[in-house]
């Protein structure tokens, strides 16, 4: 096997403490990031960019998000949804007002906002955990989606309720409204995307990312070695909004166009992130882009193999794929309770002692 | 082993703690000390009140009455992490290790009240959270290659035999470098040579880091030999203070013990 570890040996501590320490993975994810930076945006086309890529970047940062909350810190959260709208709306109401701001301040300052929204949702954590505090977050969902649907400053009194997004430029070209090209969207949304990947790594894996897990496994043991509740689950709330508020940011202005806060941002959306996270691994920022992946693509392709494939009838299709989903989550979990990352680092085990199993 | 008669100090003293939980007394006017530098231990039978008193001290519980003395301060009521803070570590009777972490990260956790990195250089791994990453990691090696766990070091700790867990709770306790060390059990359900081993790691810490230590525990032969002083406690009150051969030959610790009747 070219893939293994055995060989590959550490001298010091940074070397033994990176994020991917098999060099074979090192200049795996340095092929495919260079792939994703320089190739794709020459060879991407409307279809990939709308239906493909950009839904699944911008699901993979709300899964990321949610999992730094649910699987890191151990709360469990059903507002991811109206986080999202939160980060929408901030990023609508950014833009609007300050025309000449940059798109990427625009977004970043709105997951700033969704990180203070929260916070107060957040604090009934410090006292509840578990179905209680998802009960607790539920509320924040409903509120929140009820909020923007009442109150009209938020749309900027918009006849019909609905929010659009104006055409936004960076460097002349545009990456929101009709006119911006696959490639410019595209970017726009890895750029966010492998930046924030590799800052959800760095925290994770740090003093803060330690005082999450702790506070996840054992809360009385952490607190008595150290970790203060309070900052823990708090910064726990506001990152994971920040980065499910960039999400609903770009979902809404690079990807939708034009929301409205019932239709984009339910409680449906709450559970497929869920889902999303659940199905990759809880606690693993790897099982976040497949879970999302998973989740998103999976209906996709079923459509694709059906519609297209067999000529079958839409609705027929819809509610199958309904079914194939459902079946298919169970099954994983099933096979594998920790996600599919789980399920990938087992592969890699088991392959590593081919054919020798023991 | 005697070095409790060399330093006079007391590092904790305890004044007249009285605990109550609605109508249940778990502990009526307890007071004794623990002098820098020694082994105390705390014995008693069921129920005493001996995970109460170490509750008492790390903060989880606060007393009705009472004062707490550590370091040469009257301490107020502060919340466990911030009298983690102060240095006060301890390990539990049934284990509390974060269970989803490798050993190193459980470890690393030990040492969270060392670390101050701010939340910028953690998010780009670079500066101050680097080298204090660094740092701390070698601190940590230092007590794993004490504890003799180097092979378990990037295991998660759930999947460890229950031998080794207590153990890494002990090593997670260390990695803190506290001034008072707070062992509860740690040798409940172990088998004679892994009894021993805990022994000699007791002990070693003490001689190695100078840490004073306070010990619950329920093997006789363990704590009349490795305790410099030991304080007895039945039904929540103190019964005996002393060396060993005090309390060995104590005729109230004899009776709390093997049950006598009282009429």
């Amino acid at each position: 096997m070219f893939y293994r570890e055995s060989g590959d040996f550490k001298s010091n501590y940074a070397a033994d403490q990176q994020t991917f320490p098999i060099k074979f993975d090192r200049i795996g994810v340095a092929i495919f990031l260079v792939f994703a930076f320089f190739i794709v945006p020459f060879i991407i086309n409307d279809y990939w960019e709308k239906s493909i890529i950009v839904p699944v970047l911008v699901w993979s940062l709300a899964a990321l998000g949610l999992n730094i909350l649910t699987g890191y810190c151990g709360l469990v959260s059903l507002g991811t949804g109206g986080f999202m709208a939160v980060g929408a709306y901030a990023s609508y109401k950014l833009t609007t007002s300050f025309p000449e701001l940059n798109m990427f301040l625009v977004i970043l300052f709105s997951g700033g906002i969704t990180a203070l929204v929260g916070i107060l949702f957040g604090l009934p954590s410090l006292r509840i955990k578990g179905f209680y505090l998802a009960v607790a977050t539920l509320a924040a969902q409903f509120f929140l989606i009820w909020l923007f649907n009442k109150v009209p400053w938020f749309y900027n009194s918009s006849a019909s309720g609905m929010i659009t997004v104006p055409e936004r430029t960076i460097f002349g070209i545009a990456v929101t409204g009709s006119n911006s090209p696959p490639w410019a969207t595209y970017l726009f949304c890895l750029i966010f995307v492998v930046v924030f990947a590799v800052i959800a790594r760095n925290l994770t894996r740090g003093r803060l990312g330690r005082s999450w897990m702790a506070i996840r496994d054992m809360d009385i043991a952490a607190e008595i070695i150290g970790v203060a509740p309070l900052s823990a689950k708090l910064s726990a709330f506001a990152i994971s909004s920040f980065y499910i508020g960039l999400s609903g940011a770009l979902f809404f202005s690079v990807y939708l166009g034009a929301a409205e806060p019932t239709e984009a941002f339910g409680i449906d959306k709450s559970f497929l992130v869920l889902f999303m996270i659940i199905i990759g691994g809880l606690g693993s920022i790897f099982g976040s882009f497949i879970g999302a992946a998973f989740m998103f693509l999976l209906p996709v392709l079923f459509k694709n193999i059906m519609v297209g494939g067999f000529g079958w009838p839409t609705d027929m299709v819809q509610h199958l794929i309904f079914m194939l989903v459902g079946a298919l989550i169970m099954f994983f979990l099933i096979v594998e309770p920790h996600g599919l990352a789980q399920l990938w680092r087992v592969t890699k085990e088991k392959l590593r002692l081919w054919p020798f199993p023991h | 082993m005697n070095t409790a008669e060399n330093t006079s100090e007391a590092l904790l003293s305890l004044k007249n703690i009285s605990l109550s939980f609605g109508g249940v007394k778990a502990l009526t006017d307890i007071s004794f000390d623990i002098k820098k530098g020694e082994i105390r231990a705390i014995i008693g039978p069921n129920g005493a009140g001996k995970s109460s008193m170490l509750n008492v001290i790390n903060g989880f519980y606060h007393p009705q009455e009472g004062e707490v003395w550590f370091n040469g301060n009257l301490r107020g009521s502060l919340k466990p992490h911030e009298i983690a803070r102060q240095g006060i570590a301890r390990t539990f009777q049934n284990i509390a290790l974060f269970k989803g972490m490798s050993t190193l990260d459980n470890l690393m956790t030990g040492r969270i009240t060392k670390m101050h990195a701010n939340i910028f250089w953690q998010a780009i791994w670079k500066g101050k959270a680097e080298r204090e990453e660094l740092e701390h990691r070698e601190k940590v090696e230092h007590i794993i290659d004490f504890l003799e766990i180097q092979a378990i070091r990037k295991t998660p700790v759930g999947r460890l035999p229950y031998g080794l867990q207590k153990r890494v709770e002990l090593g997670r306790a260390l990695a803190a470098e506290s001034k008072l060390l707070l062992l509860d059990e740690p040798m409940a359900g172990m088998n004679v040579e892994e009894k021993e081993d805990m022994c000699r790691f007791v002990l070693d810490v003490h001689e190695e880091f100078g840490t004073t230590i306070a010990l619950i525990e329920h093997d006789m032969g363990v704590v009349m030999d490795i305790a410099d002083r030991v304080v007895v406690l039945d039904y929540g009150r103190k019964i005996g203070d002393g060396f060993p051969d005090e309390i060995r030959a104590d005729q109230n610790v004899i009776d709390a013990y093997l049950g006598v009747s009282h009429d």
